[in-house]
């Protein structure tokens, strides 16, 4: 799992089978200080989170299923899984 | 997932038969302000895209899920079209 901040949204009417009406954030990666790190990707939101948050991502498909609760959509590998309160070291 | 931007095709005349029928596309990865993110890749599209399109991409087993058979030789392959990105925020 990586921790990243949501900084953006995606629209898309065209979309592959699995991917229909989901919500699609873009999610830069943050290491724990909360700098960002590395490239953005994007993710499917299954939390109801929002530009601005910091969350927690999943990038394996099993587990991504079973967050968005949709065994047949077997083309989803990553979603936003969990938004973040606190991150302490 | 990734966004990409179709630079290209890739035709083949022979190749695995799970191949048959599919579009090829030679995408160039972006980041969120599209600017150049790595190497460019080979995808399939299953979404009809057109050249200069903006896409996103997904990788690895779920990414061959996209053709309906089963065992399918395929590690990248167009998840959407994109009609708008909104960013707030950026490095």
């Amino acid at each position: 799992m990586r921790l990243g901040k949501v900084i953006g949204t995606v629209v898309s009417s065209t979309k592959a089978k699995g991917y229909e009406s989901r919500k699609i954030l873009v999610v830069q990666p943050i290491d724990p200080d909360g700098k960002f790190v590395s490239t953005s990707f994007l993710a499917i939101d299954a939390v109801q989170a929002g530009v601005g948050d910091i969350v927690l991502t999943i990038e394996e498909g099993n587990s991504a299923r079973q967050v968005i609760n949709d065994a047949d959509a077997l083309t989803v590998k990553t979603v936003v899984a969990a938004i973040v309160d606190e991150v302490s070291k | 997932m990734k966004f990409g931007k179709i630079i290209g095709r890739v035709v083949s005349t022979q190749k695995v038969e799970s191949f048959e029928g599919l579009k090829l596309a030679l995408i160039q990865p972006l980041d969120e302000k599209l600017n150049l993110a790595g190497d460019a890749i080979v995808a399939v599209d299953t979404l009809q895209s057109d050249i200069g399109q903006i896409i996103y991409y997904e990788t690895s087993k779920e990414a061959s899920r996209i053709i309906e058979k089963e065992m399918n030789p395929c590690d990248a392959a167009i998840m959407g079209i994109v009609d708008n990105i909104n960013i707030t925020e950026s490095k």
